[in-house]
């Protein structure tokens, strides 16, 4: 049988000219040749990993790790646990620049996780989600590292506008802990939107703004309180109380299995505004703060009505 | 607008004698002086070539004297020592650092003839912090400046140049901002730290290294002398490699070392002269540091080589990369085998 000997060895050869390698939706070979082209594969990244032989971006992006290491895990939870469903895929373009700015919450930041994994997995340019992450990830040992080999980067201007002029998808969420780490009761309820540092980047760098409104992440993990003087104690912004955790110990750590909707809206152009000049303009970078702000809370309403139940 | 007579200050050491073998090698340069405190080591002497050396310590006035006399036009600063041994402690180092400088400059602007000024610096003086953006572009507002050592002396020499160009404004004034260097003559701190057999990192921590080739930043230098390009400028290699990545690369261990136990061993080190660790390295190993090299390039034209292949002619000298390399490979040659084999040999398992 020569020829499975060729399928064998092709992937390898083909994986290290490209250093992204596309995700394996075509598993065309025969069903029993299946796990055994996956050893192979799995085979030749433990030697590139154990030689080094891969290739990073400035900002330390690793997809080879990420492709097969990072999001895999995160797949089960997309599709069985909280089977996200995506809605206006269409609205994010294939190629060049844009700026998906997204409602924030879960005490956990999965909402990113899952955000990233519906524009990787179900968006037909497999685009991969490049977001901006608090001060704190970057600080925080194993964190950082990871923060950085899986795409994100510190949420400032000019890494924001380096990533959107470089024509990479930039993802943010400008509520930060305000929002992820809200109360139950304010559920679904915008917090404050920064300073509009996410609009002048997208205003420089001339990209349209993606609202995206999340559904489901809030009940994850439902915060029903909040341990201040330990988080202050950690240097914590925050550290959760839910109705299982600490309760129930590490089975808390389980998030509630509820039903996901990612809507990504209309795009906002701004390449009309006229670039650097318009980003100096304080009312103008207001003013489309809180169109993207008023756009996201009201599909977020839409989208509540429309949900039966919590879990379903 | 060729340079006449340039000075090379400290000339004793690895690029500063290259620098000035290869002006001393250029015949439209009429004389090339070196100075340096002590005189340089008879292999790197080999490549001064016609270079005049002159035994003078840039602390002290009789410098101005030198430049007086040999109506230097042209001054390449290369000077700031980046590690206490070389100095013998670091009161020595910060005073050939800073006082040297501050001398050297007095005697710049006091030089009728001086017609431009070249000054090696490094990037370090962005500091490491967690709060940087992912590249510093050379009007960069460093969130944390270095507080200490060698990139203290750094900010501190560069205050200086920035003087000098205000009250020399005639002067062609070039300021490189190197990242740090490798190769496989050059021997530095990041050089021996690499090469130790098992590498100490920093648990919980995998910094974006950064780094220039020894050749691409002695052509950097050259062309900044003999050429016209004012201004400041990052010299490194295009992209990163993670440290874990250079330390596979390597063929080597990585040892995570928690934390607090850091300085424990930077010190361990420093005892046994292996490395020299300071404390901004620490750091430096915790968040790395990357600089925008898109100026140097538009400016310089493609002239530095990337990262991975400047530390690929440094790993190149490396025998554990290649047992690991080759050892690698024919495991993952064996494991493709095995499974070829299984498929042969039982063909209702293909079907199945």
């Amino acid at each position: 049988m020569p020829e499975a000997k060729i399928l064998q060895l092709e992937p390898r050869e083909s994986r290290r000219a490209q250093p992204e390698p596309a995700p394996d939706l075509t598993p065309e070979a025969a069903p029993g040749a299946d796990w055994e082209q996956r050893l192979a594969h799995g085979l030749a990244f433990l030697r590139r990993r154990i030689t080094g032989d891969y290739a990073i971006d400035d900002f330390g992006f690793d997809p080879d790790l990420a492709e097969h290491v990072l999001l895999p895990p995160l797949r089960p939870l997309y599709e069985r646990w909280f089977r996200v469903e995506t809605r206006g895929l269409d609205h994010v373009p294939d190629t060049g620049g844009a700026l998906i700015v997204a409602n924030h919450s879960g005490t956990v930041p999965l909402d990113a996780m899952m955000t990233t994994l519906a524009l990787k997995d179900h968006h037909p340019a497999h685009r991969h989600l490049r977001l901006l992450g608090a001060n704190l990830v970057f600080t925080l040992p194993v964190v950082a590292p990871l923060a950085r080999k899986a795409g994100h980067t510190l949420a400032c201007n000019p890494d924001a506008e380096r990533l959107l002029t470089g024509g990479d998808l930039v993802g943010v969420f400008p509520e930060g802990f305000k929002g992820i780490g809200k109360p139950y009761r304010e559920r679904y309820k915008l917090q404050r939107f920064g300073r509009g540092g996410f609009v002048s980047a997208a205003l420089r760098a001339g990209v349209p703004i993606i609202p995206c409104s999340i559904v489901g992440a809030e009940e994850i993990y439902p915060i029903i309180g909040n341990a201040a003087t330990l988080a202050r104690l950690l240097g914590l912004p925050y550290v959760p109380v839910t109705p299982t955790f600490p309760l129930l110990g590490p089975l808390g750590v389980v998030p509630l299995p509820s039903k996901w909707i990612i809507e990504f809206g209309e795009p906002i152009e701004t390449s009309h505004f006229g670039g650097a000049a318009a980003a100096e303009d304080p009312m103008l970078v207001f003013n489309l703060t809180d169109q993207v702000r008023e756009t996201i809370q009201s599909t977020l309403y839409t989208l509540l009505m429309q949900r039966r139940s919590v879990f379903f | 607008m060729n340079p006449r007579v340039v000075l090379v200050t400290g000339v004793s050491r690895h690029l500063g004698s290259r620098l000035a073998g290869v002006l001393a090698a250029d015949p439209s340069i009429d004389r090339v002086l070196g100075v340096d405190t002590v005189a340089p080591r008879p292999e790197l002497a080999a490549v001064l070539g016609r270079t005049e050396f002159v035994r003078a310590d840039i602390r002290n006035p009789l410098i101005a004297k030198v430049i007086a006399q040999a109506e230097v036009d042209t001054v390449v600063h290369m000077n700031v020592l980046a590690t206490p041994l070389d100095a013998g402690g670091r009161t020595a180092m910060k005073e050939i650092n800073v006082i040297g400088t501050m001398q050297l400059l007095a005697a710049c602007q006091k030089a009728p003839t001086m017609r431009k000024l070249v000054v090696k610096s490094t990037t370090a003086i962005y500091g490491s912090s967690p709060r940087d953006p992912a590249l510093f572009t050379e009007d960069a507002e460093p969130r944390s400046l270095p507080r200490t050592g060698y990139a203290k002396d750094a900010v501190e020499v560069e205050g200086y140049v920035r003087g000098f160009g205000r009250r020399r404004p005639d002067v062609t004034l070039t300021l490189a901002r190197f990242t740090n260097f490798i190769g496989p003559r050059i021997d530095t701190p990041i050089t021996r730290y690499l090469s130790l057999p098992v590498v100490p990192t920093v648990l919980g921590f995998d910094p974006r290294l950064q780094l220039c080739h020894e050749d691409d930043a002695i052509e950097v230098l050259r062309r900044a002398t003999l050429e016209d390009h004012a201004g400041i400028y990052n010299v490194g290699g295009a992209g990163v490699l993670m440290l874990s990545q250079a330390i596979r690369r390597m063929g080597r261990p990585a040892l995570p070392v928690p934390s607090p136990a850091v300085s424990l061993v930077a010190r361990l080190l420093r005892g046994t002269a292996l490395v020299d660790f300071s404390p901004e390295q620490r750091h430096y190993l915790e968040h790395g540091r990357v600089a925008d090299i898109s100026r140097l390039h538009r400016e310089f034209g493609p002239v530095t080589r990337p990262t991975a292949e400047a530390f690929a002619d440094f790993a190149a000298g490396s025998t554990s990369r290649r047992v690991v390399a080759d050892l690698s490979r024919s495991a993952e040659q064996l494991g493709l085998e095995l499974l070829a084999r299984r498929r042969t040999t039982s063909p209702g398992a293909v079907g199945a």
